[in-house]
Order: C-alpha cells, then structure tokens, then sequence
C-alpha cells in the first residue's frame, strides 16, 4: 500500500508492500512527520524552533525531540569537522538534520509495528527496508541535476538509507559571478548509508565541503558516495558499484 | 493554465536576466543581477543577449535565442512594484524571493534568503583520492522504485516567485 501527501513542504511517499498493512499503518507515519514540522519547521511562526529563535523558550522549556536534535546537530557538527552546523548568524536552523532524523523515525514507526518490506521517503531521501511489490530488492534511481525529469544511476538497496544533498539551481547554468566558476563545481551528492539519518546528515555535509566532500564518504566506513559535477562527471567511491546492478 | 505559462515565462526570462551572486556567512543579503535594461517594456533588446550571461559563459547565447519567442507581449504583464514571495523551505534553509517590476516587466529578483550551502564550504585543491573513480554522468531508461534527488529547493524557489508575481497582477 502506498500513500503520498506534503510533508513539511515537501512530497512524501510511505509504501509498505506487506500484505498486512492497514491504511492506519500508514497514516500514523504521516502523523508523525506533522508532528515533527509543528516543532521543527523554521516557517512556521509558532513552531517551537520560531519560538526559541525569537528568544521566548528557554532551554529549560525545551521539548525532548528538540533537545534530541540539538544533541545531535551538535554531535554532527563534530563528527564532520564544523561543516555541518545549525547555527547561521545566531539563528537556529536543524532542517538538514531533521528531515533524515524523520524519515528515520517514521520507518522505526512500521518496524515496530513488525513490517518488514517498505520504504519511507521525504522529497528524495529515503529509507528502504525489506523488498518491493517484485520480490526484489528496491530499486532507486539517481535523479539528474541538469534534468529531473530523468535519472542517471540505478541502485539496488536492501536496508539503507539513501539521501542526495545539492543545489539544482546553481547546477542549473547560473553564473556565479563571485566564484567566477563554470565547471567543475559540485551539483549534488548523493550518499548511501546504513540508514536514513545518517545518510542524509553525511550527505548534507559532503556537500558543503564542495569537491573534497566525496573523499570525507570514501573515509566513512559503511557509506558510499556520488557526486555529480557542473561538468556532467560523477566522482564515485570505491564500493559504489557494488550497489549498481 | 494561462497562469502556468506565465510563471514559465516570467521563470524563463529570470533565467535570462539573472545571475546569482554567491554569498558567503556573515554577508548581507544577496542581491541578484539585474537587467541593464530596468525600464524598457519593450523585448527589443531580448534578442541580444544579456551581457553579463554572455560575457561570463558563452554557452548561454543558446539558451537566450530560444527564450525569446515566449514574450510577444509590448506591454508588460504586471503592475509595477516591489512584490515579496512567501518563504519556501528548501529543506536546507528557506528560500525567499522578491521580485521587482518596471515597466510591466522584472527587472530584478532578489533572494532576501537562500539555503547557505556553501557558507563553510573551502576549496581544497587536493589530490582526488586514487580509490575514487570518474565517470561521464548517463540517462537510464529503465524503471525505477524511487528517485533520489535534490530538487526540492529549486521547487521551493519557484514556488516563492510565482507567489510573489501573483501580487504583481
């Protein structure tokens, strides 16, 4: 059974393939992910992360989930040399942790409900466990930056995350006036990883590190990285293969 | 429909007409290069193209030539003024625009926020790693589950301005 809806502003796809599921199922992991944009969204004047930017919580007053994602975002920003932070100007933003922390979350909602062949998506990033409709391991494709209407790289995943960070705008043949770069310059990173959260955070990161960002993968034990260039080449880790069928 | 092709067309023409310009942490807002042509309603000097696109990237003179036709309009569409798009998350930050009209026309967008992707980002001119390996990127034509992608903020952006031209009308 498959639902979509916008999450957070955002398309969002739970399919679970086990015969077993119910419509509730599903609907508890959307519930979810409302709940977490209520808290979490940095547009929404009354969410908690608006209030506490504006001054008006304090730390005491703050919500578990939040407390838990600044914990992380903290221990992020650690792990991947200070290019992962949530703290622009004095002003929080967690929503490139957030996003993979939900889609996380909300595949841990059907994995304890005993599912065991799904997927949980949030406008690209995704966590897959189990099969497909086919028997077969999912398959994902890698959307082209310079066309999202098509793909360019099939991977087959059985239990992972997988999460690509970039900027299709700038991809997109806008000058940049300042860097004075045509080419060369990174368009996205897609980052494969043993799940969701720690997919996406990686992926988030890499990508801010510009060219070296794909080597901070390769030394990431247990991920695989694909990073897209301006040029149109795509600088692969050494175990990314092993995902393409 | 018809407000469909316009945000094409206005998306279209912003695409001709800007530029963005990069903005490291710490920076004021960034502003995004304009027409040198603010005022003109006129598509007259659509047909060369922008000089700072051609100047930059030659390869851009394509992509001009061919987003000409879509504007036969002498009198521009929207009212004069400065008109602020809502805030889009692009997940990464938000992302909001504000365009601005003269003579019918935009003659500018200005990001008054932009996920900051690059603000820690270094160049680091160092020797790829010899486990890594290259490859030309290829379109595949086969099915697939899901797509992983990043579009989402190049969606958001869109979203903003075509919000920030519906007040325009």
């Amino acid at each position: 059974m498959k639902k979509q809806a916008v999450v957070m502003g955002m398309p969002a796809t739970v399919n679970v393939t086990d015969i077993s599921v119910m419509e509730e199922d599903i609907s508890e992991v959307f519930s979810y992910f409302h709940f977490i944009d209520k808290k979490f969204s940095t547009y929404k004047k009354d969410s908690e992360i608006s209030q506490i930017n504006r001054g008006e919580l304090q730390e005491t007053q703050f919500s578990n989930e939040m407390k838990k994602i600044l914990v992380l975002s903290e221990e992020t920003k650690k792990e991947t040399e200070g290019y992962f932070d949530i703290n622009f100007n004095g002003v929080l933003d967690p929503s490139g942790l957030v996003k993979g922390y939900a889609i996380f979350q909300g595949a841990e909602i059907l994995r304890k409900k005993g599912f065991l062949n799904y997927f949980v998506e949030i406008a690209g990033d995704v966590q897959v466990q189990g099969k497909n409709e086919k028997g077969e391991s999912w398959k994902i494709g890698i959307q082209n930056p310079f066309n999202t209407d098509e793909i360019i790289k099939i991977v087959r995943l059985f239990n992972k995350g997988i999460a690509t960070s970039g900027n299709y705008i700038r991809g997109n043949h806008i000058y940049n006036p300042r860097e004075k770069k045509l080419t060369d310059e990174i368009v996205g990173i897609t980052v494969i990883g043993p799940n969701i959260y720690e997919a996406d955070r990686f992926a988030t990161a890499a990508f801010a590190m510009g060219r070296k960002g794909i080597e901070f993968i390769e030394k990431l034990k247990g991920f695989e990285g694909y990073m897209i260039k301006k040029d149109k080449m795509a600088v692969l880790t050494s175990g990314f293969e092993d995902y393409v069928n | 429909m018809k407000k469909y092709l316009q945000i094409s067309t206005v998306l279209v023409v912003f695409g001709l007409l800007v530029f963005v310009r990069q903005f490291k942490g710490g920076d004021s807002l960034p502003v995004v290069g304009v027409s040198n042509n603010p005022v003109n309603p006129l598509p007259t000097n659509i047909s060369t193209p922008a000089p700072a696109a051609s100047a930059g990237q030659p390869t851009q003179t394509q992509t001009v030539a061919s987003t000409t036709t879509p504007i036969p309009k002498p009198k521009g569409q929207y009212k004069d003024g400065s008109y602020t798009g809502s805030v889009q998350d692009a997940f990464y930050g938000n992302i909001q625009v504000q365009a601005v009209i003269s003579g019918g026309r935009i003659t500018n967008v200005i990001f008054l926020q932009f996920p900051n992707d690059n603000r820690t980002s270094q160049y680091v001119n160092s020797q790829a790693d010899p486990m890594l390996t290259q490859e030309a990127i290829q379109v595949q034509s086969a099915k697939v589950d899901i797509v992983s992608g990043a579009s989402a903020s190049s969606q958001a952006f869109q979203a903003s301005l075509a919000d920030a031209l519906s007040q325009a009308k």
